[in-house]
């Protein structure tokens, strides 16, 4: 079993088991997690991280932070992130289409960008969009 | 009748006691707040540990980075000085113990022949250096009582930014630390530049694993890069939670003694009174007595 927790710079956020764990690191693409795995330190993509374990799922909307391995023991720090039934999936979809607006307005809008990245990272976690995790 | 004397005792007495229950009233709040403060304290620890816990590991794993944040510069023209203290006063001498260190660290600069940059984080501090016509740099109120990370984010990233572009070639910080309950102490820190990463990682407080095999991505120095300014704001941040901890036991101790002086001020002008209105019926019977024994001689 890993031990996972979820830190923010407030508290720590969430803490339980899982059997495995899956998140996107920047450059890497997705990657799992599961006991025994080698000590491990990515930066994280604005993107879900998911935990999977034996009574259920738990998945969370991550917006960028760091993610790190060792000992069968995984530590997300992250400045934001969200479980899934704190998402307002409606105020991300606004938030996409406003995103969406604004880049193709003007593609060069750092600010509108980063706001399509979280809103669909939202959305993905909200409506299990991003990826069975399997 | 209440003689003149007794009617101005009287109102100092009802003056006196209402001031004692606004300290009352605040001393009791000041005491729910610091419980508060010093849970959000204690809560936003674990993210400093597992942020230096990770710097431990990479250190350890050889990242080697020259990142912006860790220059060394060989002559410092200006010093950052970061002070944090709060909006409101009645605090003891919890505002003026910052502004106190932090002036000594700007008259410290000026006799090495720097000049200073000040970045005040609360009104008083504001309020003292602006009165004395120091040229203040930037200044953020209204997050002293219960500063979340966006605060700090926000001001880590301007000393940040002015660190980086080379406006300013060190920082320190000022502010008071929370020892206890009983005890806060004002601390001086060197905030920037960073003491290289086996520096941090030498400090501890992570609780690094001892196996140095790590996998990185995308790589050791990437990582470190995007990490070094994490570590800067969750470090400002504990201080600004530190320091609203202490405002708080601050004022809860002044407020108590502000009370307890209030009792003992009460206990004192009722005793006062109480003499002035006996003195005032004894002359009067004396008078009814003489004018008695003068209509009856």
């Amino acid at each position: 079993m890993l031990q996972v927790e979820v830190v923010s710079p407030e508290a720590i956020t969430y803490s339980g088991e899982a059997t495995m764990v899956v998140a996107r690191t920047v450059g890497g693409g997705d990657i799992a997690f599961q006991a025994g795995h080698v000590p491990f330190i990515g930066v994280l993509e604005v993107w879900s991280a998911k935990v999977i374990g034996n009574d259920g799922n738990d998945e969370f909307a991550v917006h960028s932070g760091f993610i790190q391995m060792a000992n069968d023991k995984v530590t997300i720090l992250s400045d934001v992130s969200e479980a899934k039934d704190e998402i307002d999936v409606e105020r991300a979809r606004a938030a996409m289409s406003r995103a969406e607006a604004a880049i193709a307005a003007d593609d060069s809008d750092v600010e509108a960008i980063s706001a399509l990245k979280r809103a669909s990272a939202r959305l993905a976690v909200a409506t299990g969009e991003s990826g069975s995790g399997h | 009748m209440a003689g003149a004397k007794e009617r101005v005792l009287r109102r100092r007495i009802a003056s006196v006691n209402s001031t004692k229950k606004i300290t009352r009233a605040m001393e009791l709040i000041a005491a729910t707040r610091v419980v508060k403060a010093m849970q959000r304290a204690n809560e936003a620890k674990p993210y400093a540990t597992q942020i230096t816990s990770v710097i431990e590991n990479l250190s350890a794993g050889g990242a080697a980075v020259s990142h912006p944040l860790l220059r060394e510069p060989e002559v410092v023209n200006r010093v950052g000085i970061i002070a944090i203290a709060g909006d409101r006063g009645l605090a003891g001498p919890y505002n003026a113990g910052v502004i106190r260190a932090a002036e000594r660290q700007l008259n410290a600069a000026r006799t090495e022949g720097a000049e200073y940059a000040l970045i005040l984080c609360g009104k008083k501090t504001n309020d003292y250096f602006t009165f004395q016509g120091y040229d203040i740099d930037s200044t953020y109120t209204g997050m002293s009582d219960s500063p979340t990370y966006e605060n700090a984010r926000e001001v880590a990233g301007e000393v940040m930014r002015m660190f980086t572009d080379g406006e300013i070639d060190r920082v320190e910080l000022v502010y008071t630390e929370f020892v206890s309950m009983g005890t806060q102490k004002v601390t001086v820190r060197r905030f920037l530049p960073l003491e290289s990463s086996d520096t941090v990682a030498a400090e501890g407080g992570g609780d690094a694993s001892a196996l140095a095999a790590f996998e990185f991505e995308p790589s050791a120095g990437g990582v470190l890069e995007s990490l070094l300014p994490r570590y800067v704001e969750a470090r400002l941040f504990g201080a600004m939670l530190e320091a609203a901890a202490s405002e708080h036991a601050n004022r809860q101790r002044a407020m108590k003694a502000a009370t307890d002086n209030a009792e003992e001020l009460k206990v004192k002008l009722s005793r006062e009174m109480n003499r002035v209105r006996q003195e005032a019926i004894t002359t009067e019977i004396m008078e009814i007595v003489s004018g008695a024994e003068a209509l009856g001689a």
